[in-house]
């Protein structure tokens, strides 16, 4: 790590915990949704920055947040113990469906409808199960105010909560990031029969990511239901939701380490700001601009916006001199 | 045979009719740009908005109203392939679905801006006829009639004119046609224009039959992909029956079970058969 990273390390960290000491009811309220969903980010990037694009992270966003809620509704079960059951579950769906994708290469285009047609099931089996889920009207956590419940009456008691599982998150996508798992996933996501064939077992690897960012997401939607402590099939598993993941990730830039976490700061705050200057008669105009946004981004800076200023600063860095590529031309074979 | 299950069958067959005509726009699409438009139905959802507005709101004849939601959602069709799809053309596929996902977006949430997430009718309603004991919906017949004429008029259209056949060489072969005289470029956003042509049609008929409001691409969208995906997407007969064989497990297992529940049959049969038959069920 260079100097730099780790300075702006640590003054994240300080801004981090002054926060809850400083902002207001609703600025906390903003935070505590930017971490949650940053932290969800990461997990989608976690895939999605090795080409397995998944449009079906509502599945799982799904699962994390049903599980653990009717457990406790209707049994008392406590989500401490909830919300590994919910990851569980998640990990198994995540195989199951990872499983034969991988082995029958499934990828790309029909890798993301895939995933979408699995959100969908999840979707609809919630709505189905009406008489225990609410269907479609959602469900309403029974409020206890205890750590045993992981509700809290403080907001600023849940921003902590949220703000350790966002840095465990990081923490978990920067192991994976310098591990030689990355290696090999890039090797693989570039050419993924050149891949196996220089010994890198192309199932593990792609396992062990979908397995984690599953595990992760759901993480991410049982604390979403903890904290808003209500829930609704469309929010957590509908296909705007997963395009969502998808759309924010790549915004903030999935290649980086806070790349989702600012495509997250990013939506929210555009979200908010634009819900205070029109007032709730104009519902549609945050994801309006928000939808132009995403094809500008797509055409224009792929690489998302931590991408993009990461690139900047290092050519600036470099000088305009050091441009050129740094690998030699392959020599050109003679004739 | 219990004469609601035989109800069921023939409303599947019919539900099958609409689909088959979603399905043959993103197929066509699919086969010759080798592109998903994942904002399909929301084109087709502009289209119903077109003839609610003029319809219901104008007064404007039924027939006129169509004819200007297809031209509207042609045009349209256009436009995404010029300001959206060209610029990404040589990207990553996943990159073109995103940027038509990000229309979908776009689409849904100016539609909520513009009119609000009111369910808006067209306040046509169509007799159903009487088979027997059997009430077959007037709507769901026409449109049933309409996707098998436009497909076949596709079929005419692909296989006998010169610009058909242009367009099936470029599905064929991208690079060679383009060495043949044929202008990749030109035939894409021709293609793109009938493909939302033929949204519009759908739109006409789905209008007849439900509700218009901004998510209704939401309701059609994810099934439609399925449909295209199980046929073979860009195999635009094998997507054809495929709308059949999703719309009869929809209906009758509608019947035994509960509506979302067939629906959570029919996808899960996609990821099955996505591993057994990657290819789609109708691939040679």
């Amino acid at each position: 790590m260079s100097r730099r990273a780790i300075i702006g390390g640590v003054v994240l960290l300080i801004a981090l915990a002054i926060v809850p000491f400083v902002a207001s009811e609703y600025v906390l309220h903003v935070a505590i949704q930017i971490l949650i969903w940053g932290f969800i980010y990461t997990a989608w990037s976690l895939m999605g920055r090795f080409g397995l694009t998944s449009f079906g992270h509502g599945a799982f966003l799904g699962i994390g947040a049903y599980v653990p809620a009717l457990l406790w509704n209707y049994y008392g079960v406590t989500p401490w113990l909830g919300i590994p059951a919910a990851m569980a579950l998640t990990v198994l769906v995540a195989m199951l469906i990872g499983y034969p994708s991988f082995r029958l290469r499934v990828v790309g285009h029909y890798f993301a409808l895939v995933t979408l047609a699995l959100s969908q099931v999840v979707l609809l089996s919630l709505v189905a199960a009406r008489e225990v889920t609410g269907g479609s009207l959602g469900m309403t956590l029974n409020v206890v105010h205890s750590w045993l419940a992981l509700q809290f009456a403080q907001k600023s008691v849940f921003y902590g909560v949220a703000a350790v599982v966002w840095l465990a998150g990081l923490v978990i996508w920067w192991r994976v990031d310098v591990g030689i798992g990355r290696v090999a996933l890039e090797a693989i996501s570039e050419d993924e029969i050149a891949a196996a064939s220089s010994g890198i077992n192309v199932m593990r690897e792609k396992m062990r990511v979908t397995v984690i960012s599953a595990a992760l997401t759901a993480l991410g939607g049982s604390l979403l239901t903890q904290y808003i402590q209500y829930v609704n099939p469309e929010v957590v598993s509908g296909v705007a939701v997963s395009l969502q993941i998808v759309f924010a990730a790549i915004a903030g830039g999935m290649g980086t380490l806070l790349g989702p976490t600012v495509g997250a700061f990013f939506t929210i705050v555009l979200n908010e700001s634009l819900r205070i200057l029109f007032g709730i008669h104009f519902i549609g105009a945050a994801n309006t601009i928000y939808g132009i946004l995403l094809i500008l981004f797509i055409i224009f800076m792929p690489q998302g916006i931590v991408g993009l200023i990461e690139g900047l600063s290092a050519r600036s860095a470099r000088g305009i001199d050091d441009d050129t590529p740094t690998e030699p031309a392959a020599a050109l074979p003679k004739a | 045979m219990d004469i609601f299950l035989l109800e069921a069958v023939l409303d599947g067959l019919l539900l099958g009719g609409v689909l088959a005509l979603l399905a043959l726009g993103l197929n066509l699409i699919f086969g010759v740009i080798d592109v998903v438009w994942i904002c399909y139905v929301e084109l087709v959802m502009c289209g119903m908005y077109t003839v609610y507005w003029l319809y219901a709101y104008f007064g404007v004849p039924f027939p006129l109203a169509c004819l200007a939601a297809i031209v509207v959602v042609a045009v349209l069709g256009l436009a995404v392939h010029r300001l959206i799809i060209e610029p990404v053309l040589s990207f990553a596929p996943i990159n073109q679905l995103l940027a038509t996902g990000g229309l979908l977006f776009f689409l849904q949430s100016f539609a909520t801006l513009l009119f609000g997430t009111d369910f808006r009718n067209v306040g046509i309603h169509l007799a159903p006829i009487e088979l027997g004991e059997i009430d077959v919906s007037k709507a769901r017949l026409l449109a049933f009639a309409v996707a098998l004429i436009g497909a076949g008029g596709l079929y005419l259209f692909l296989k006998r004119t010169y610009l058909g056949t242009a367009i099936r060489a470029i599905a064929e072969d991208r690079e060679v046609m383009g060495l043949m005289g044929v202008s990749p470029r030109r035939i894409y956003f021709i293609t793109s224009g009938i493909g939302g042509g033929l949204a519009g049609l759908a739109a006409c008929l789905l209008v007849l039959q439900y509700d218009v409001h901004p998510f209704i691409g939401s309701s059609f969208g994810p099934i439609t992909f399925m449909i295209c995906v199980l046929g073979g997407l860009g195999n635009m007969i094998g997507g054809f029956a495929a709308a059949f064989i999703m719309s009869q497990i929809i209906a009758v297992g509608g019947y035994y079970f509960s509506i979302e529940f067939s629906y959570v049959l029919a996808f899960l049969l996609f990821i099955v058969m996505i591993f057994v038959r990657p290819q789609g069920i109708f691939s040679r």
